[in-house]
């Protein structure tokens, strides 16, 4: 019990920094590109097929076997299009600066 | 072994996905930052793999292809002005697999799960599905699907907050009876029902805030599915996915005047449609309707000119011509820029992504901010789509329910040109001051008619 709330303790640092390194760092982001930085974001959050992946690893019935599918779906559905379209929304931005 | 190795490679996804969202900052490394993502999440996906023996590895591609056969065509055909629909949709895809990882674990832990567990599952399950459904329903407002308009009725704070309210006592309850599986399908019911009333209850001119909020729940969830699973990589990136969407409800709220409380509580729209009736304006004056050739004229003697463009721009697509008639004027030494409205578009920054498809180079885009001090030494003002956002009763009337909102100060330049359809309000129903000052030329027609028109006009004068 005591390794739990050890555990617990460092996630909730992991979770305050990480907010507000986030907050810091999206706080620089030029406004021309809060569309892409929203699109990569969560792009960023599929990473959650991670815990799809694991739960898939040892799926305890089939119940948690198809929950954990159909996650893994829906996640790399979303890799594919967030890291695909933020690279299209960026590539418009990239023409040389100012035509005079 | 193998551990030690992954816990290291977690380590190196998310130093990656911190670099990525450094290097998105400015455009010139913005491509690099999107790159860096991808490799930190190939990292994170092999080492999971690596440390993880998936024993149905068919299921795992089948579920991988199916994937790839949905994403592909989003990421490759998807067009711009499309774009805060896929945001929405893929909240709903991202916010409903974190739901279901949740339920998944809860099943696979039963019945030996502590208190602590699942009181986290129970939140992660309760925003996970609530912002499922509140993504849908974004995305068929913003597709079209359903009408825009919000879809409001007597007590509905009261109706969405009971529903919120029977999910969290049915999670309290089966946090105090773990076994009770049963429970489960109704809490995520009234999850489903809450963010089907939430986002319902908002009007499709207030997308923006919505789509960040719902993009701050989703990256949220994901991090509460991490302190489930112990799992760093994924607290780090649903932390920097909510903080993220945070930051942009917060800015797009401000934009339009709203207190971030009024936007988290589902407010948005109701003030505006409360007071949809709005101020009368005293009667009797008349806009002045100008022709395409008079525009033409007035821009012959300009040496600046700014473009306020609206979403009705992109709905018109006239962005494209919008393009035209600036490469037109600085063929002939005119100085031009574009004032972007923090609202301006249907998500954050979905302005700007418009116009740098039509190629228009960035540095002519200024943000609100940066161009309003620039008006009174701006000769034209061409407002494309936009209404609300130019409305110099938001400064001079606080009897108008538009007042206080941070807005283009358009009427100060030297002259106003307004292209509109019709004299009808904006979306707030309130009418727009501006029309009726003495420098304002209002053109009426379709956006994209009336600029190709001024294209030949400025052609046949050069």
């Amino acid at each position: 019990m005591t390794l739990a709330t050890t555990d617990l303790q460092i996630n909730l640092i992991v979770f305050l920094l990480a907010t507000f390194l986030g907050l810091e760092l999206v706080r620089h982001v030029s406004r021309l590109l809060h569309t892409p930085l929203m699109a990569l974001t969560n792009a960023i959050s599929s990473v959650s097929i991670v815990a799809a992946l694991i739960v898939l690893a040892d799926p305890k019935d089939d119940l948690v076997l198809v929950l954990a599918t159909v996650a893994v779906a829906l996640v790399f559905t979303n890799i594919v299009s967030g890291f695909g379209i933020t690279e299209r929304i960026l590539r418009l931005f990239r023409q040389r600066k100012g035509t005079k | 072994m193998n551990d030690t190795i992954v816990e290291y490679l977690y380590v190196i996804a998310i130093l990656f996905f911190v670099i990525s969202l450094k290097w998105l900052s400015e455009v010139k490394t913005s491509r690099y930052g999107n790159w860096i993502a991808a490799s930190g999440m190939a990292v994170a996906i092999g080492g999971t793999l690596l440390a993880y023996q998936v024993q149905r590895i068919d299921l795992l591609i089948i579920a991988i292809v199916v994937g790839v056969i949905i994403g592909t065509p989003i990421a490759l055909k998807v067009p711009m002005t499309a774009v805060p629909q896929r945001t929405a949709a893929s909240h709903a895809f991202g916010s409903l697999a974190v739901a279901l990882v949740g339920t998944a674990e809860y099943y696979q832990r039963l019945p030996n799960i502590d208190v602590f567990t699942l009181t986290v599952l129970c939140a992660e399950m309760i925003l996970g599905y609530l912002t499922f459904m509140g993504s849908c329903i974004a995305f068929a407002k913003l597709q079209g699907l359903i009408p825009g308009k919000p879809f409001v009725y007597g007590g509905r704070n009261f109706v969405s907050l009971a529903t919120l309210g029977v999910a969290i006592a049915l999670a309290v309850y089966l946090i105090a009876n773990p076994t009770h599986s049963y429970i489960l399908p109704f809490m995520a019911g009234f999850a489903v029902l809450f963010g089907f009333l939430l986002v319902m209850a908002i009007g499709g001119a207030d997308m923006p805030t919505v789509i960040a909020i719902l993009n701050s729940y989703a990256g949220m969830s994901a991090a509460a599915l991490g302190f489930v699973l112990n799992n760093q990589v994924l607290i780090v990136a649903g932390a920097l996915d909510g903080s993220s969407g945070f930051i942009l409800a917060v800015i797009m709220s401000n934009a339009m005047n709203r207190s971030f409380t009024n936007v988290l509580f589902g407010g948005v729209g109701a003030v505006k449609i409360a007071a949809s009736t709005g101020p009368a304006v005293e009667g009797g004056r008349t806009a002045q309707a100008f022709t395409v050739d008079d525009v033409a004229t007035i821009l012959e003697d300009a040496r600046s000119v700014v473009f306020v463009p609206g979403y009705g721009m992109a709905v018109a697509q006239a962005q494209h011509v919008v393009k035209e008639v600036a490469d037109i004027l600085q063929s002939q030494g005119i100085d031009v820029k574009y004032g972007i409205h923090p609202v301006a578009g249907r998500m954050p920054g979905h302005m700007n992504v418009l116009l740098a498809e039509a190629q228009v180079p960035y540095d002519q885009l200024w943000e609100m901010d940066r161009i309003n001090p620039l008006f009174p030494e701006t000769d034209v003002a061409i407002v494309v789509g936009a209404n609300d956002v130019t409305n110099p009763a938001a400064r001079t009337r606080p009897d108008s329910p538009l007042f206080g909102m941070p807005i283009m100060n358009v009427d100060k330049a030297k002259t106003v040109v307004f292209i509109k359809r019709s004299m009808s309000p904006g979306f707030a129903g309130v009418e727009n001051e501006l029309f009726y000052l003495p420098n304002t030329m209002m053109v009426f027609g379709d956006a994209k008619k009336v600029l190709a028109d001024l294209v030949a006009a400025l052609k046949k004068q050069a």
